[in-house]
């Protein structure tokens, strides 16, 4: 595995390890490690640092829809410019084209399930592109982005062993 | 006058029993003091083995094993290190590493034969041979020839009631790796003085240095040697008690009778979990011990910055790091820095008085409690001596 690649897989788990610590790991110089990272943001290969957070645990209840929409692609710009369209709604959280059934798969936050519904109704919906559109709320996460989202017990190591 | 038998009323139990229950007593303590990965065994393990209890497999297997599980090992084995055991009479499937030890001893040593031991190393090698009525015979080695068996000291212990020699690397606790070169060496004096090696190489995955050599790989050496391994390391089943020992047909059918007659067979779950592992295990190997490879360089280079010298474990999941210069004890150190900093490790001594003046510290522990464990050590550092 390559420095760069092994960079990027302990800064995907997690983006607060020191430079100083992954050029530790790595036995690179720290300067090393600066560049590469660097390097990487300006390639955009690393887009940003978020952090997952529990919003729920944190008392604030989000609401999500999953839309399946289907569209009536347009001559020579398929479904670019529809999608360019929805992207920039901030309700949108994600946006993928799909094979199958339908064409977009629409990923909607609201703060509660009307001002959900009311995006759908008074946004997306009334697109004359848009065919029809399929509503499904979100009821419970129970893994996202590869993070299993609910506490469970965990299994615990005595605390000394040989 | 004590019930119980001389031989196993003069083995102590393990020094860490107090440490133990000190440890249970108080909150917030950060312990790297555990010699077992904190990684739980990856799902498609555990649900293979759940697949096959839905499916009614809940009865005894072979004394050997189940056939398709020596199989897979046999093929394993013969992959990484070019050595082979017919998987119908030269593999055994035991109850963990800890089975397969007890049952190559009592196979093999009679009455007051010797077996050298070499230490610091793990803890059961010692009463093991004395429970088989053995006479343990150590073998101390040292930091400064990297914690490795000098051939002239193992030569020089040698005497006519010599059986066996234990070999036990990569090594718990010290993190020595011992190379081919070395192994060689060994082997030597091994078909010389005609001794049996009983190898545990249960942290044979997880070499972070150069690559590892099968004891029995060496030329001559099969028929010499007893190979253990296991699963509980590299594949974090612990829990599953599940390992193997791979011999000449003679000693691995002694040792079958042994097993048959005390423990009949390895849990039929554990083997069909310990079959999904070999099998398509590699992946989840080779991501952990990336993983132990980033935390052991972290963890030694705390040590030095913080004073204390390490010595660089090249295998296993522990750092050994001297505290000669505080002047403490292990015991004094160890218990003093759980009692003032809430940090757990385990004292060298009770891996042999070569392990005095030495801590076991295990890196298989996150990243976040390495550098606290370590910034509470570093403070410790600055008032626990003068
Ligand atoms: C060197 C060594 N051998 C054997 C064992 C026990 O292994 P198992 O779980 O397979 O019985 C351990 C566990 O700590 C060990 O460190």
């Amino acid at each position: 595995m390559s420095k760069d690649d092994e960079i990027l897989r302990i800064l995907e788990d997690n983006a607060r390890v020191s430079d100083k610590d992954i050029a530790t790991m790595l036995d690179i110089p720290v300067e090393e490690v600066s560049r590469i990272i660097k390097s990487m943001e300006e390639q955009k290969i690393i887009r940003k640092y978020k952090t997952v957070i529990n919003w729920e645990k944190f008392g604030r209840e989000k609401v999500y829809a999953m839309i399946d929409v289907n569209i009536h692609p347009e001559r020579d710009r398929g479904y670019d410019s529809i999608a360019e369209r929805l992207m920039r709604f901030s309700e949108v959280r994600n946006l993928f084209l799909v094979s199958g059934m339908y064409d977009l798969f629409v990923l909607v936050e609201g703060n509660n399930m009307k001002e959900v519904a009311g995006f759908v109704a008074q946004k997306l919906a009334p697109l004359p592109q848009v065919t029809s559109t399929t509503t499904h709320f979100l009821l419970k996460k129970y893994k996202e982005d590869g993070d299993i989202l609910f506490d469970r017990e965990e299994a615990e190591r005595q605390p000394i062993s040989l | 006058m004590s019930g119980i038998a001389e031989r196993v009323r003069k083995v102590p139990v393990s020094g860490i029993r107090k440490f133990f229950d000190l440890v249970l007593s108080m909150d917030d303590v950060i312990s790297l003091g555990v010699g077992e990965p904190d990684f739980i065994t990856p799902w498609h393990i555990r649900e293979a083995s759940i697949y096959s209890l839905e499916r009614g497999h809940t009865m005894y297997t072979s004394n050997y094993g189940i056939l398709e599980l020596r199989e897979a090992i046999s093929e394993k084995v013969k992959e990484s290190y070019n050595v082979e055991y017919n998987p119908e009479n030269e593999v055994l499937i035991t109850v963990g590493v800890s089975e397969a030890f007890d049952l190559a001893i009592r196979a093999v040593v009679n009455p007051g034969d010797e077996v050298l031991i070499p230490e610091p190393s793990y803890v059961s090698y010692k009463p093991c041979t004395i429970f088989a009525g053995g006479k343990p015979v150590i073998v101390e080695t040292i930091e400064e020839n990297e914690f490795k068996p000098v051939v002239e000291d193992i030569e020089k212990k040698i005497t006519e009631k010599t059986k066996a020699l234990v070999l036990s690397y990569p090594n718990n606790p010290t993190g020595a790796t011992l190379g081919k070169g070395d192994l060689e060496d060994i082997a030597d004096i091994v078909r010389e003085y005609d001794l049996t090696v009983i190898s545990d190489e249960i942290y044979d995955r997880l070499t972070y240095k150069g690559e590892h050599t099968c004891f029995s790989s060496l030329n001559g050496m099969r028929e010499n040697t007893v190979y253990l391994n296991g699963f509980s390391k590299a594949y974090a089943m612990t829990g599953w008690r599940v390992g193997y020992a791979m011999s000449s047909e003679e000693i691995i059918e002694a040792m079958m009778k042994i097993h048959q007659y005390s423990m009949l067979c390895a849990p039929i779950m554990s083997q069909k979990a310990a079959l999904e592992a070999v099998t398509t295990g590699d992946r989840d190997v080779e991501e952990m011990v990336r993983q132990y490879s980033r935390r052991k360089k972290i963890l030694v280079k705390r040590l030095r910055e913080i004073g204390l010298s390490c010595f660089e474990p090249d295998g296993a999941f522990y750092a050994f790091p001297s505290i000669k210069s505080t002047g403490l004890s292990s015991e004094e150190f160890a218990t003093r820095l759980l009692e003032e900093e809430k940090v757990a490790v385990v004292p060298g001594n009770v891996f042999g008085s070569s392990g005095e003046g030495y801590l076991r510290l295990a890196y298989a522990a996150s990243h976040e409690d390495i550098n606290e464990a370590l910034n509470r050590m570093e403070r410790f550092l600055t008032y626990s001596h003068d």
